[in-house]
């Protein structure tokens, strides 16, 4: 007779599937009536979440499958905010387009809780089981608005794709459990530091998983998916899809690299320095010549991805570190900056043209200011909040000896400025072309808080860079 | 002869080979993608049930079932998406997934 695990530990997670499922079943017998109500309690929940993840314990349970530490409580705090931020923004324009359900927030709960798991994951099973439940119910929602052919479609290239992805990540857990006999761990990284060098059967496993996150990631040479997904699926949903993710990604990879496999740090070093420098090259080469706002963010975030893998491939605690602060700022430009684009209405009719920005200084200064701080910031100018993001990854890559990385990252943000600072331009300097209908109040609220946090994250870089570095000590 | 390992990685490395290969050569339908997913999922439950015999471990067999359940829900949801995608477009030919450049 074992004892039972401590269930304790993974409250966060047990609070939002409990909720979730009472929102499902409140959808349910209230009907459609009752949608708008699911969905204001889907934010609830999320932050009362975010607030038990904070409040929490450190500890491992479930047989080491499921670890609750500083690390992971920081990137939690991180994918929960950007939840709740998703389902506040999704409201009303979902209404506008028609395709408002109960369904939605609550997917997007689900959807969260496998990010959840896949942030404290503690074994190969726990990590397949997190990453599964979090892609599943992203397919649903990449393809939620059933009667737009685009949103299917993205749905439909989303579903093959990740498949393929988690089809690749499995193989590759299988080989690392076959060659080391574990799928803990901490069991890996102690079969794979006794050889002193990986086996191949064990370097191919690596390849494999590397491969397979890098999708979720968007990762050059797997971001394929990014633009057209990014495009296809209904606005608010893709606000949803760039911030949460791609976080809940990030910190599986780091852990995935840090914990099961540092002792062999050589083999998937070159590989991730690899797709960080693609990354980051692609997104500031491709993204120059796009109209389509979304695509344009999509481009962006893989250029972003990149930037914060220049942190795991110098695979040090400052490298960590700097990923910590740089998915923090990312989360609030991306919001910030969708937060706009969810407003870009006018006569009634969405518009995803940048163009269609033209002379937003002077018919909604107030949003063109910020808009305009937050496309600084994307672009890495000081005294911005993404200037600190690529200043400490940056760093981190030059102790570690990663010069021509470094050097290749900050040309990269260089050309990337260019595409960033075009829209400021359109704003400011172009001929206007009739003003948008005024801006919800909850996107009006979300713009001013990630503008005021992107402006003056010197200020609060102080507190949230003493959590960041605690947070990055518990991995070492 | 005996069975060895080897031969069980081997079968398992074809067949997740062939299912790649149905994703990326197949130009006809979406149904074969769908197909060529589950045969990935079936090599490596291959994989793991033959490390799991091999390795005298049973980790590896609970980690095949639980690959079982996901690869289920997994074809659920592929085929829903892909029912609300005819009803719009009429066709499942993978060549008309092309409203959107990529």
């Amino acid at each position: 007779m074992t004892a039972l695990p401590d269930f304790a530990l993974a409250g966060p997670e047990l609070l939002l599937a409990v909720g979730a499922l009472l929102l499902l079943l409140l959808g349910a017998y209230g009907g459609e009536r009752r949608a708008g109500l699911v969905s204001d309690l889907s934010a609830l929940l999320l932050l009362v979440a975010a607030v038990a993840v904070i409040v929490g314990r450190d500890g491992t349970t479930f047989d080491g499958a499921f670890v609750v530490d500083g690390f992971g409580r920081f990137l939690k705090v991180l994918v929960l905010i950007g939840s709740a931020l998703a389902v506040v923004m999704t409201r009303r324009f979902a209404v506008a387009e028609k395709f408002f359900h109960f369904e939605l927030p609550v997917l997007i709960v689900l959807a969260t809780i496998g990010m959840l798991l896949m942030v404290s994951a503690g074994d190969l099973i726990a990590v397949y089981l997190g990453l599964e439940l979090q892609s599943l119910a992203l397919y649903v929602v990449a393809a939620f608005h059933r009667d737009d052919g685009r949103s299917t479609e993205a749905g439909l290239k989303y579903f093959v794709l990740g498949a393929l992805s988690s089809g690749m990540l499995l193989y590759g857990a299988s080989l690392i459990y076959g060659f080391t006999g574990h799928v803990d761990f901490a069991g890996i990284a102690a079969a794979a530091s006794a050889g002193g060098k990986a086996s191949l059967g064990l370097t191919f496993g690596i390849v494999f998983v590397a491969a397979g996150i890098a999708f979720k990631v968007s990762a050059v040479p797997f971001h394929m998916w990014t633009p057209d997904v990014y495009e296809g699926a209904p606005t608010p949903v893709t606000a949803f899809f760039a911030a949460a993710p791609k976080i809940a990604a990030m910190a599986l990879f780091v852990r995935v690299a840090m914990e099961a496999l540092e002792p062999v740090k050589a083999e998937w070093q070159q590989i991730v320095a690899f797709m960080s420098l693609a990354s980051m090259i692609l997104g500031a080469f491709a993204a120059i010549g796009q109209r389509n706002i979304k695509r344009l963010m999509a481009y962006s975030s893989i250029g972003h991805m990149g930037f914060a893998l220049v942190g795991l491939a110098a695979g040090s605690e400052a490298g960590v570190y700097g990923i910590l602060i740089y998915l923090a700022t990312y989360l609030a430009m991306t919001a910030g900056a969708f937060a706009v684009i969810l407003s870009m209405r006018r006569d009634g009719v969405m518009t995803e043209d940048i163009d269609s920005l033209a002379g937003l200084s002077r018919t909604n200064p107030l949003v063109a200011y910020l808009l305009g701080i937050i496309m600084f910031s994307l672009a890495g100018i000081p005294p911005f909040a993404g200037f600190f993001g690529k200043y400490f990854v940056f760093a981190a890559a030059i102790n570690a000896g990663l010069y021509w990385l470094a050097v290749i990252g900050i040309l990269s943000s260089v050309v990337g400025a260019y595409y960033y600072l075009r829209i400021v331009k359109i704003m400011f300097l172009d001929e206007p072309k009739g003003a948008f209908e005024p801006m919800g109040g909850e996107l009006k609220a979300v713009l001013g808080i990630s503008g005021l946090f992107v402006a003056a994250f010197a200020l609060v870089l102080g507190p949230l860079g003493d959590a960041a570095l605690a947070a990055a000590r518990t991995l070492f | 002869m005996t069975l060895g390992l080897a031969h069980y990685l081997s079968v398992a490395a074809i067949l997740f080979t062939l299912g790649v290969l149905g994703i990326f050569l197949n130009r006809k339908n979406v149904i074969v993608i769908l197909m060529s997913v589950e045969l990935i999922l079936l090599a490596v439950n291959l994989n793991l049930v033959a490390f799991s015999h091999f390795l005298g471990d049973l980790v590896g067999q609970v980690f095949a079932l639980f690959v079982l359940t996901v690869a289920a829900a997994e074809a659920a949801i592929g085929l829903a998406i892909l029912v609300a995608f005819f009803r719009n477009r009429g066709s499942i030919a993978v060549e008309d997934i092309n409203v959107m450049k990529g």
